[in-house]
């Protein structure tokens, strides 16, 4: 596969006060692939996704140095924090959908967008319920609480509310760690189908999960990069010693 | 050995005393509120249905539906009250939930810490002043304010009523909804800005929706207060003698202040219809605290059930 650059970090630094989260990050992140971010708890990778849609801009008292381009342009100083996340949309950790019906939170990116007519919108929620692998799940109860569905549901439906406001990028922080194993397996298959459509980087504590779904794995430690390249490198011929370690079990 | 044994037994005889002591003061002061409440709705109900029934009943019906109180020719009618009460808690609702709500809004989400720092003791205050002294501002400023643009040129008229009072409800509406505002959990708010919303849409779309609850028992809470209110109204209500409001600019005569300020003169019959008015009064109450405790209880639910 050839590798065609989306993101270009360079000298990224982040700071919470006086405390440094990330430390001198370099690294070009790739079109239409899955890069995944590893490594213990508070490593930065959470922190380091985060910053690749502005989310940190809403934490009191950050501050960042550094820059990222997105396509070439740097998404700190030429381009407003809406325009970004409409582009690079993101699911979390904790499922998160809001208290409204699944069809309302599906709709809710569109609407704010400004579309009103609900032909189109009622297009969208379908085609993004259907690309998120949950429309044969939820199609019968569209106006019902999206809280009322299981806990993979609910991931289903944030990520194709993420869907509906079609990005360029979906950022995942650990979308997986609040759910079952036989929900994890649905989102890793639809992760890898996005894959066609998006470029997908993804923040994960578990190990095989990478393995599994990543074309790309970056492995962090205290606010670095410790080592990054081709996943299948990483697990089988790590250079670094403490990304043995790690990957190893050894700590973490 | 033995001693040791039986001083334990003592000390746990001494526990269970104080346990059963403690459990038995807990239940009197629960049961002083409750008591209260049994007293005061089997006097006031006593009294106040007196009147309706027995030789020389007044009717119900004239009663309730009366457009005229003239208790020296025994005529006492309260419909024009009730209306004059409903006008006037709405006419409170309408404009002080919205700039209640928006200063929620303002200081849950917007202002900065500074700013709050000088909001927050102000409605704190606002709270605590006492309701005479709001009917005192009410007739020296609203009412002279009102005075000067009036068609009638008076100024005590429902429109003042319905200014102090949306000025009176306003911390009720502020805290209850601001609290409700805080407890919107973070992850919603991201989910929105991680769309693409703005500040303004993440706060309509997704937090003061998500609080609606909140700020509805606030809303309902404000009503009961409003419709309860005695002293400021009174001094603000004009409490003309018959006839259904017009207009905003129409005295009023609300339920509360036709039992303030005839209670300390009244005799017999004028005095159990006064009770009679309190007896409608509470049953505005009653009414208003049961959908409270509906919204309440459906606030805990929403969320987990729907």
């Amino acid at each position: 596969m050839k590798d065609e650059t989306k993101f270009s970090v360079k000298d990224l630094n982040l700071f919470y006060g006086n405390f440094q989260a990330l430390k001198n990050i370099n690294m070009e992140l790739y079109k239409g692939q899955i890069t995944a971010f590893i490594g213990p708890s508070g490593c930065g990778k959470s922190t380091f996704l985060k910053t690749i849609n502005r989310m940190n801009d809403l934490v009191e008292g950050v501050k960042i140095t550094g820059n990222i381009t997105m396509d070439g342009v740097d998404i700190y100083k030429d381009m407003d924090a809406i325009t970004l996340r409409t582009r690079v949309g993101m699911v979390f950790q904790q499922p998160n959908p809001f208290p409204m019906s699944i069809y309302d939170n599906v709709a809710y990116g569109p609407r704010i967008h400004g579309i009103r007519k609900k032909s189109v919108l009622d297009e969208i929620v379908e085609k993004s319920l259907k690309q998120a692998a949950i429309w044969e799940e939820v199609k019968d109860k569209l106006k019902k609480s999206a809280l009322a569905v299981s806990g993979g549901q609910q991931q289903r439906i944030c990520i194709a509310r993420t869907l509906a406001i079609e990005p360029e990028v979906i950022l995942m922080d650990e979308p997986t760690s609040a759910l079952d194993p036989i929900s994890t397996l649905k989102i890793e298959d639809l992760a890898t189908e996005l894959k066609k459509d998006y470029t997908i980087i993804i923040v994960t504590h578990n190990m095989q999960q990478a393995g599994r779904i990543s074309d790309k794995t970056a492995f962090f430690l205290t606010g670095e990069v410790i080592e990054y390249g081709d996943t299948e490198q990483i697990f089988n011929n790590p250079r670094d010693k403490k990304t043995e370690d790690y990957i190893t079990g050894r700590f973490g | 050995m033995n001693n040791a044994n039986k001083e334990k037994i003592v000390a746990k005889r001494q526990k269970d005393y104080k346990e059963k002591v403690f459990h038995f003061i807990f239940l009197v002061s629960a049961l002083v509120s409750v008591l209260s409440v049994i007293a005061i709705i089997v006097f006031v109900f006593s009294k106040g249905l007196k009147p309706f029934f027995g030789e020389g009943a007044y009717s119900f019906f004239d009663f309730i539906t009366g457009l005229k109180w003239d208790p020296g020719n025994d005529v006492y009618g309260i419909f024009y009250m009730i209306v004059g009460s409903v006008l006037a808690t709405l006419g409170a609702i309408v404009l002080g939930v919205p700039i209640g709500l928006l200063t929620a809004v303002f200081i849950a989400e917007i202002a900065p810490k500074k700013i709050v720092a000088i909001i927050r003791p102000a409605i704190e205050l606002l709270a605590g002043i006492p309701s005479v002294i709001y009917g005192a501002f009410g007739l020296g400023v609203i009412v002279q304010l009102i005075k000067k643009v009036s068609p009638t040129g008076q100024g005590e008229s429902l429109l003042a009523v319905i200014c102090v009072l949306a000025i009176m409800i306003l911390p009720t509406i502020i805290t209850l909804s601001e609290s409700s505002l805080r407890a919107v959990p973070k992850s919603y708010r991201e989910a929105s800005y991680g769309l693409g919303a703005s500040k303004i849409q993440t706060i309509f779309k997704t937090v003061v929706p998500a609080a609606k609850s909140g700020i509805l028992s606030a809303t309902v809470l404000g009503i009961g207060r409003a419709i309860g209110e005695t002293m400021a109204v009174m001094m603000i209500a004009g409490n003309n003698i018959g006839g259904l409001p017009n207009s905003i600019w129409s005295k009023i005569r609300p339920l509360t202040s036709n039992i303030s300020m005839e209670m300390s003169y009244a005799s017999g019959r004028h005095q159990d219809m006064l009770f009679a008015t309190g007896v409608v009064l509470f049953i505005f109450i009653l009414v208003i605290n049961t959908v409270l405790i509906r919204l309440t209880g459906k606030m805990g639910d929403e969320g987990s059930k729907k």
